[in-house]
């Protein structure tokens, strides 16, 4: 479980993130959703230690990251798998070598057993016999799914996923979202994602935390959002005419 | 102000990239294909330039040789002399700090704006160890290689040159390049090479990991790596020019 407690962020006048708090609880698929420029991917960068928070506590299982120190957070962070918006796969490598890198440098684990985790992950995001492609020669959503694989290789306790549907086409994006969803329940990981894409706040949001302003301002899961008379999240779910449109039809028809 | 920053975000970065490595095995593997990156495929370069560095010197030391008081090995001499103490090790070395300087500061520029260094930290792997120690080893350990067929190549250069316009002939160039020779030229001449190999990959992957910002950013980066590397190269061979000759 990962707790963000009164979070605070300023980037000089700029503050992004104001008494930030939030639970994310295991074997959920936590979203993160937001408009913008609200400061989604801020939250996601202190969570993970790649910004200082300025206040408050994260805690991964009752554990306060924001105070450990360099080695203590590296412990820590060999159980994190990200996902990160642009995969951020070595461009360097192979298919087969990203996924075992992390392999290499933190286990004791032959080329072997290295070699049959990497076919395992590979197969289970579906690209089974992939393993020497170079990234640029994959597609964005096979991209993604290496990146899942690369996250996954080392069974992380905990997820994070920013923005995985960003640059995909509506179906791949269900291929991506339903994978997050499989994975997260078949290892009963933490996972947050971040996302602003309607379609997987529908399709995965176990739990849902909209952040507005900086700050945590409504809680809820997929179902409780459409439902919502939240002025803020109502402006951002049905941002278009077409699901204005939709929702109040909805309510003309009681449904 | 923002240069003492500079300074001292430098040093903080050295700090990092010289803490104990994760796996060593990893860093020997990576050490090696930097030296094939940074080193072996900077031969031709090198072999080119220093071919043409020492015609020309000899050239125009026989050109200003006006006094009939002057021998005429003084052409080996000085083309061994300059080539040696200066031509080989600075000249050479602003050279690679242009070829391996932009090289290193656009590729870490690239993995930074792309993510792949917060990949890399997610991981747990100490990014700033894992990027740049190897290449600064290899460099340190191959540039001297490279100066000393640079400086070989050099008097090659200008045997060639000399001999083939006939302004010296083969035995006064062989005695002029054999004349004098003090063997802590060599010393010298590699031990400046070990500094700036270190300015070279330091300084270019300072400006390329703290990029920030997109593909224009990382050429900006790639431009600020060389144009420091050089001041700096410039700068330290002058300090150790002072310290060690006079």
């Amino acid at each position: 479980m990962i707790e963000v407690r009164n979070v605070h962020k300023s980037f000089g006048d700029l503050h992004v993130l104001k008494d930030f708090s939030a639970t994310f609880e295991p074997g959920r698929v936590n979203l993160i959703i937001g408009q913008s420029g609200s400061g989604k991917s801020v939250l996601t960068k202190c969570i993970v230690g790649l910004m200082e928070i300025d206040q408050g506590e994260i805690l991964f299982d009752g554990n306060d990251f924001s105070k450990m120190n360099r080695h203590e957070r590296k412990e820590i962070r060999k159980e994190i798998g990200m996902l990160f918006q642009g995969s951020a796969l070595f461009d360097s490598l192979t298919v087969e070598e990203n996924i075992m890198f992390p392999l290499t440098m933190f286990t004791r684990m032959s080329k072997k057993e290295m070699l049959d985790r990497a076919n395992f992950c590979l197969e289970r995001v579906n690209l089974e016999g992939r393993n020497k492609l170079y990234p640029a020669e994959c597609s964005g959503g096979m991209q993604k799914r290496i990146a899942i694989a690369r996250a996954i290789a080392m069974n992380p306790k905990y997820l994070f996923c920013d923005e995985p549907n960003s640059g995909l086409d509506p179906s791949t994006s269900i291929v991506i979202d339903n994978l997050i969803k499989e994975i997260t329940y078949e290892y009963n990981m933490t996972t947050i994602v971040i996302t602003h894409d309607m379609n997987s706040v529908i399709e995965i949001g176990d739990s849902i935390v909209f952040i507005y302003e900086g700050q945590s301002w409504w809680y809820g899961d997929k179902k409780e959002i459409i439902q919502t008379d939240n002025p803020e999240i109502n402006d951002f779910v049905y941002a278009s005419q077409f699901m204005k449109n939709l929702k109040n039809k909805l309510k003309t028809e009681g449904i | 102000m923002s240069y003492i920053n500079s300074i001292g975000k430098y040093f903080g970065m050295l700090r990092y990239v010289f803490s104990r490595p994760e796996r060593l095995k990893v860093y020997h593997t990576r050490t090696f294909n930097e030296i094939e990156i940074i080193g072996l495929n900077s031969i031709g370069i090198v072999a080119i330039l220093s071919v043409f560095i020492g015609a020309v010197i000899s050239m125009q030391t026989a050109a200003n040789m006006t006094s009939p008081l002057l021998p005429k090995y003084t052409i080996g001499y000085i083309t061994r002399s300059s080539t040696i103490l200066e031509f080989s090790p600075t000249i050479i070395s602003l050279i690679l700090a242009g070829k391996v300087g932009s090289n290193i500061a656009s590729e870490i520029g690239t993995m930074k704006v792309t993510e792949q260094i917060d990949a890399l930290e997610i991981m747990g792997v100490n990014s700033l160890s894992f990027l740049i120690l190897p290449k600064t080893i290899a460099a340190m350990f191959f540039f001297p290689f490279l100066i000393i067929f640079s400086m070989g190549l050099s008097l090659v250069g200008g045997y060639v040159a000399v001999t083939a316009t006939g302004l010296s002939s083969h035995e006064e160039y062989v005695f002029g390049i054999r004349s004098f020779f003090l063997v802590s030229d060599i010393t010298y001449a590699l031990f400046k090479t070990v500094c700036f190999a270190f300015i070279i990959v330091t300084v270019s992957s300072f400006f390329g990991y703290y990029t920030k910002g997109g593909a224009l950013d990382v050429g900006k980066s790639s431009t600020q790596a060389v144009v420091w590397s050089s001041i700096c190269i410039l700068l330290m061979n002058f300090i150790l020019t002072q310290l060690i000759l006079l």
